[in-house]
């Protein structure tokens, strides 16, 4: 048991954890420091998979601004213990297992086709160098650069929305 | 013993964090000390003087009387964090000093280097990302202690924390422009080399509005006078630690200036050439400056001893006293002095920056909250951002000039 | 140093990714939905990195980049929309955010 797979199990392992938190927790708070692990385990798993840059995007980005905006919210919601209804009959019912089956059938079919093959042998195994920032920022400016700009113009558009938005009307 | 030579990396690196994190525990202490002495002083009076010999045991008394405190843990609905949000805050903090090269990496133990504990290409980028998460140690505490004043301290406190950062963040791609790496190291070696034989090649020259913003936006995140607003005493109780008491209230304390400390590190790094020698390499004098300050320390503390100092204090500052001329003896050996050159100066430089922040705690009033909005968004954003833009533009410029 | 299969990857990011859609369908709170929306999002964007590795080209690298961007543009927008709807609703549940059902 080497350490790259101790820390592969250990980090999968609080990432499932964290989503079924998600899913049990009672109060949103708790939810969102789930999805905290979650994210945090997965910067881990890509820092595994060589994609350093994209490892610390992630933590800045999303756990460090997207996770304190859902925190914000929560706080200025006072979002407390969730109301809890009656699962529908239908859902407990005919539900649950139709998802299992859906899950069976995909399953099947994948391991039918080719990708699902490949994937099923164990070939295509993740090599151990890195993607350096600087190749990773060489290819965003110049062969990606316009979905650059466009999303950078998207950002514009989306905080001016929220601004409107959240703007009390006088 | 065949332990440790079979395994070089894990048993130095265990060493270096245990020295490390001694060093920075008791740094934290001083620097409280170091605080209330330089306040003081500005404010006209003498600050702690009878603890120890000069005020020197207060931090000890201070910390004991932490330790025994009462632990009252208010009838909250989220004990768990509650519990959690000091120590997120602490560890972040402490977490982020492991990153910081204190000394050149040729200096080294069975192979390992001595004066870093990691040498990360993206060592800018990690650092940062510790910064992002350390505001859910303040959000957390303001949400958990259920009580008006810390939650509004804990949301202001974050808001202002997450409005700062973008400006910490622009303010330093000036830099690194320049640099043209995240690695901390070669930041550093990049600001070798002197300007007319005489004027260090430091980043401060080229990026002046850059550090300046720097320092602004690293007040602001550090939650430190001018920018304490949502921690101060007049305002809102204590913020979002009101309902702390005894070990967590220290944690924070704790964190606080523990992060005050990690911007001070990287602001030495970033624009003031890390550890390296603002003098030129050829005037070997300098490798005898740190015995010398030391032994200049020791013979105000002797003349001190004798003149001022009375009974147990006068023990006490004896022994401060024998313990300064030795290190200065012993740091006139040009074998150990060529090892310590690193570290005195990058130790010298973050002592100016921790000097600077008190400085202005001790004398500047505090921005109002929508003042202190208005300038992080207002002004020092779009200074920031068009200290980016003329930077690449300038540096751009040779080469637009060369093919029209 | 060994390495690490590609499909463990994947059959981790196809776990978190069902466990979001489980939570989309199953809770109430819809703070908490937005939330499960963003697991996806992240369980996507480990296979991208997945992949992106095991093919050796850094596409997929610079694609999970734009949807971090994208998703952040997203909760930005969604979680002032859902300010206005508690504002209107006075509660938090989506089951009383029913005014259009027949």
């Amino acid at each position: 048991m080497t350490v790259p797979f101790l820390l592969f199990f250990i980090c999968a392992f609080l990432a499932v954890l964290g989503a079924v938190l998600l899913i049990v927790a009672w109060e949103p708070i708790h939810s969102a420091l789930a999805l905290i692990l979650v994210m945090m385990s997965l910067a881990v798993l890509y820092l595994l998979l060589g994609a350093e840059f994209i490892a610390a995007v992630q933590i800045i980005v999303y756990a460090g601004a997207i996770m304190v905006l859902f925190v914000f919210v929560i706080m200025l919601l006072n979002a407390g213990i969730e109301e809890r209804t009656n699962w529908s009959q239908f859902a407990k019912v005919v539900g649950l297992p139709m998802g299992f089956f859906l899950l069976l059938a995909t399953a099947h079919f994948l391991s039918r086709s080719a990708v699902g093959a490949s994937i099923a042998n164990g070939t295509g195994a993740v090599s151990n160098a890195g993607v350096s920032t600087r190749a990773l920022s060489i290819a965003l400016f110049r062969q990606y650069l316009f979905p650059f700009e466009a999303t950078s113009i998207l950002i514009l558009i989306a905080l001016l929305g929220a601004l409107i938005l959240a703007r009390k009307d006088n | 013993m065949e332990f440790i030579t079979q395994h070089p990396v894990l048993v130095v690196s265990l060493v270096k964090i245990a020295v490390l994190l001694f060093i920075v525990m008791t740094g934290l202490a001083y620097l409280t000390w170091f605080e209330r002495k330089v306040v003081a002083h500005i404010q006209s009076r003498w600050g702690p003087y009878y603890v120890g010999a000069h005020g020197l045991l207060q931090p000890l008394a201070d910390g004991v009387k932490f330790l025994f405190k009462e632990d009252m843990t208010p009838p909250t609905s989220d004990k768990l964090l509650y519990i959690l949000a000091p120590f997120l805050a602490l560890a972040l903090a402490l977490t982020a000093i492991a990153l910081i090269p204190f000394g050149p990496p040729t200096i080294r133990v069975l192979g390992q280097p001595v004066f870093m504990i990691s040498n990360l290409d993206i060592g800018l980028l990690f650092l940062f990302a510790i910064t992002s998460i350390g505001v859910y140690g303040v959000a957390l505490a303001g949400w958990s202690s259920n009580s008006k004043y810390p939650l509004l301290g804990g949301l202001r406190s974050s808001a202002q924390m997450i409005s700062y950062e973008v400006s910490l963040t622009l303010s330093v791609v000036g830099v690194l422009l320049i640099a043209g790496t995240l690695n901390f190291n070669d930041i550093i070696s990049g600001q070798t080399g002197y300007y007319l034989h005489f004027i260090p090649r430091w980043h401060v020259i080229p990026q002046l509005v850059g550090f300046l913003c720097y320092i602004t936006a690293a007040i602001a995140e550090t939650n430190r006078i001018p920018f304490d607003l949502p921690e101060a005493e007049t305002e809102l109780v204590a913020g979002f630690h009101t309902e702390y008491s005894s070990f967590k209230f220290a944690m924070f304390f704790m964190a606080e200036y523990a992060n005050m400390i990690t911007v001070s590190c990287l602001a030495t790094i970033l624009f003031f050439g890390g550890w390296l020698s603002p003098f030129p390499d050829s005037w070997t004098w300098q490798l005898y400056l740190p015995g010398a300050g030391l032994l200049l320390l020791g013979a105000y503390c002797a003349y001190d001893t004798v003149v001022n100092m009375r009974g147990l204090a006068k023990l006490q500052f004896m022994v401060v006293t024998m313990l300064c001329v030795g290190g200065g003896v012993i740091t006139l050996i040009p074998a150990v002095a060529a090892v310590i050159r690193g570290p005195f100066w990058f130790t010298t430089k973050v002592i100016a920056f921790l000097f600077f922040y008190v400085w202005t705690r001790g004398t500047l009033p505090r921005f109002r909250y929508d003042q202190l909005m208005n300038f992080g968004w207002k002004l020092l954003l779009p200074v920031s951002l068009a200290n980016l833009v003329i930077t690449s533009f300038v540096m751009i410029l040779p080469y637009l000039l060369r093919h029209g | 140093m060994s390495v690490i299969p590609i499909s463990y990857y994947l059959v981790l990011s196809a776990i978190l990714f069902g466990l979001g859609a489980v939570a989309v369908v199953f809770k109430r709170n819809i703070i908490t939905i937005f939330m499960a929306i963003e697991l996806m999002l992240n369980a996507v964007n480990l296979a991208f990195v997945a992949f992106a590795r095991a093919h050796g080209q850094l596409d997929g690298l610079v694609f999970v980049f734009f949807v971090i961007v994208v998703a952040a543009a997203e909760a930005a927008v969604g979680l002032a929309i859902v300010i206005m709807i508690t504002h209107n609703r006075q509660s938090l549940n989506v089951e009383r955010a029913n005014l259009l059902k027949f």
